[in-house]
């Protein structure tokens, strides 16, 4: 059967089980435009920005898992893109973008809306394609999606100019592709696995540390079935929050930057760590020379072998899928006659427990007067039982989201660990419920994030998504105030936002439900009153207070260890 | 650091753009590039690459991860496991005139390098070798006035049975 290029790519896209794509037209796919308008198979989301298109798309497959695909046009519309795409790219998201080019004839010269697309995106792809042969569309669709699942995943990019949308081809979708120079790899060596077991049970001072990779590789339950036969304590990193139930008492919290007292201690104390999926990034140990003071034994499992090794040295690497890894290293262990040293996990937990006694997340909990943004998030948990999709864009309120809302599920906790995107926030959570529309999606933001997508609110109004925003308004770019007065003697070096718009009066010229909330005691009314508008996108402007900075911390450069626990540590 | 010179040996898809991923993750990554060369093998579908860079040997594992992990490279071996020869192409054009010109035909010779074009006043010298030879017949030239060189940077294959392909 003869189709068109642009009839092509909406027939792979069905195949490959696409329910939703995210875009914005242009010249150069006004062809796929007007295959979309003559199918209903593929459903199409008109955002306000290309950048919201890649995040929602974004957001849409870390919530669910599947591969996200996002469609811009050819130059701006790419331009556009790329902040979204080295958003998906640095946190390993699959993804599938098509990007419109001008006619094959017009590439090179400079065209009307031309640019090197192929070029700009490549350091921030996993790959990209630039189709020249309408002949080759089906099956270079075909790869794009098995690039972008496979192995660790990522976006990949699908380039077709316009006169390749419009020629006629057979069309005929292969069920499946192989090439010769990708073959991701899938078992872990058994050997490796064998030897790791053997160190974990010799282990006096254990630490599981878990990345987004157990996330990405639907791990969780295998994670946290290893966690509990063994009876170690666990931490998760920013991006692998959910991936075990952060209510779970073997739980020790996030580590890191913003991670918890008890997490950073035990990771640079123990004797044998497990690293799962996680990639021991600067904002994760801090100085790496501070971290090989203390000697331990490492295991690093990951899809990736160029995650091994790269900033820490190991002893057992095991590259392969995690989930394999994993039943592996369960299978071995039920059937291995030694078990965990009980009396030396014991004084290890004795020791954990001492350090957890700090309780460094504690805060000003009875403050009447002033909204203390920790307490948002607590009473978010409350309100959403601990149980909705939570997005975040970037600053001081990502880290208090990280710290407070206990995220007992995996993919509930999406925001931009590697990049650090604002404006992520809420066009991801676009994606995120249009992937779950029955579930609470809520987005956890600032003041100056939420300025930078603020045009999806018009989205949400088109498309009726009922999310919930939650700005944390401190009138300040927080994070970057905090830095200033860490370290660069408190000159808030514009950091101080002045004419902020009436986020309620906003809210509502889109159509949308706003609530200014000022008050502590109103934190939970409020909350209850927009999460029962179950069909409606509710604004709800906190004010908080603007001095309240993010503890613990380790500042930049600084060992794990070397942690400013409150203010009072300044 | 031991920064240590290796031979890279890569075999990759004859696309448009291969070349370019690789050279994008030199830079990208500021990893170290001596030289690079390139051309299709008795395949047509896979072109064969050489890179010669240097690094700890932490970053030269790096290296080797990051560049399997580009999707048209099919393989890459560090050719310095193994016994290896190298060889590059050299063309120097030097003025050569009067009693110079015996010498440094004389140097040539030495060598094992053919003057392969000759006017009254210059010579073209073609010389295969080792990086490390071309470098010392530049020296040998001594006061001889060089003109213009060019070199193709190192191509490389493993010695015996060991063998690179898919
Ligand atoms: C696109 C982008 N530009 C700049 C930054 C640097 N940056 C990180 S946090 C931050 C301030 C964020 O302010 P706000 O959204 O109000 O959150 P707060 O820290 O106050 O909670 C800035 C400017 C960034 N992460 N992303």
């Amino acid at each position: 059967m003869q189709l068109s290029g642009a009839e092509i790519t909406l027939r792979c896209l069905a195949e490959e089980g696409v329910d939703y794509i995210f875009g914005y037209p242009g010249g150069a796919v006004l062809y796929i435009y007007d295959a979309i308008f003559n199918q209903d198979k593929v459903k199409h989301i008109l955002v306000r920005h290309e950048q919201a298109a890649v995040h929602a798309a974004d957001g849409y497959a870390r919530a669910s898992g599947r591969p996200g695909v996002a469609l811009v046009t050819s130059g701006p519309g790419v331009t556009n893109a790329v902040t979204g795409i080295a958003t998906a790219f640095l946190d390993s998201i699959p993804m599938v973008i098509i990007s419109g080019q001008v006619p094959t004839r017009a590439i090179g010269l400079d065209a009307f809306q031309e640019v090197d697309t192929v070029g700009i995106t490549r350091p921030c792809v996993k790959h990209n394609f630039l189709v020249k042969d309408v002949a080759e569309l089906a099956t270079t669709i075909k790869k794009a999606f098995y690039v972008a699942t496979t192995g660790r995943p990522g976006p990949v990019l699908v380039d077709i100019p316009k006169d390749v949308s419009q020629q006629l081809a057979e069309y005929d979708y292969p069920k499946s592709v192989s090439m010769r120079s990708y073959n991701p790899v899938l078992k872990g060596h058994a050997g490796q696995i064998k030897k790791a077991v053997q160190m974990l049970l010799e282990a006096k001072r254990p630490m599981i540390y878990a990345g987004g990779g157990v996330i990405l590789g639907d791990a969780s339950p295998l994670l946290t079935k290893l966690v509990r036969t063994l009876g170690y304590p666990c931490t998760n990193t920013l991006m692998g929050l959910g991936c075990y139930p952060a209510s779970d008492p073997q739980f020790v919290g996030m580590l890191g930057m913003h991670g918890t007292y008890e997490a950073n201690l035990s990771m640079q104390n123990c004797d044998v760590l497990l690293a799962v999926g996680a990639r021991f990034d600067d904002r994760v140990i801090g100085n790496p020379e501070h971290f090989f003071q203390a000697g331990r034994r490492i295991i690093h499992i990951d899809i990736d072998p160029s995650s091994i090794s790269k900033r820490v040295k190991v002893d057992v690497p095991i590259v392969g899928n995690i989930t394999d890894v994993l039943e592996e290293m369960l299978r071995q262990l039920a059937a291995h006659e030694a078990k965990p040293d009980a009396p030396a996990l014991a004084a290890w937990w004795k020791q954990i427990d001492e350090w957890r006694g700090r309780d460094c997340l504690r805060y000003d909990r009875s403050n009447t007067e002033i909204i203390k943004p920790q307490s948002v998030i607590e009473q978010l948990w409350r309100v959403t039982d601990g149980d909705a999709y939570i997005t975040s864009d970037v600053g001081q309120h990502q880290m208090w989201a990280a710290q407070y809302y206990k995220f007992d599920k995996p993919r509930r906790w999406i925001n931009s660990g590697g990049l650090g995107t604002m404006g992520f926030g809420l066009p991801s959570a676009m994606g995120v419920q249009f992937a779950f529309p029955d579930d609470t999606v809520a987005c956890v933001t600032g003041e100056a994030s939420i300025q930078m997508c603020i045009q999806e609110l018009s989205t949400c109004k088109q498309y009726h998504l009922p999310i919930k925003i939650i700005n944390l308004n401190n009138r300040y770019l927080g994070m970057v105030r905090q830095w200033q007065e860490l370290q660069h003697g408190n000159r808030h070096s514009e950091s101080y936002m002045e004419a902020l718009p009436d986020f309620v009066k906003l809210a509502e010229s889109y159509g949308h439900v706003g609530f200014r909330i000022d008050r502590p005691q109103d934190i939970e009314p409020a909350m209850r009153e927009a999460f029962a508008l179950k069909d409606r996108t509710v604004f709800m402007d906190f004010q908080t207070d603007q001095s309240e900075n993010v503890f613990p911390m380790v500042p930049g450069g600084k060992g794990l260890t070397e942690m400013l626990l409150g203010s009072e540590d300044l | 650091m031991n920064n240590n010179r290796h031979i890279l040996s890569l075999l990759l898809e004859n696309e448009a753009g291969a070349l370019s991923r690789v050279a994008g993750l030199f830079s990208a990554r500021a990893y170290n590039i001596e030289s690079l060369t390139v051309a299709p093998t008795e395949d047509p579908t896979m072109s064969r690459m050489t890179i010669v860079t240097s690094g700890s040997e932490d970053v030269i594992e790096q290296i080797t991860k990051q560049l399997n992990k580009l999707i048209e490279v099919v393989k890459v071996f560090d050719l310095n496991e193994g016994r290896h020869i190298e060889r590059e192409l050299m063309l120097v054009k030097v003025r050569a005139e009067g009693k110079d010109r015996e010498e440094i035909k004389r140097t040539a010779d030495i060598f094992r390098g053919r003057i392969i074009d000759v006017t009254d006043r210059i010579y073209t010298i073609e010389l295969t070798g080792t990086h490390d030879k071309l470098d010392a017949f530049l020296e040998a030239l001594g006061s001889t006035q060089i003109l213009e060189t060019v070199r193709t940077g190192a191509s490389g294959i493993g010695r015996g049975e060991w063998i690179l392909r898919v």
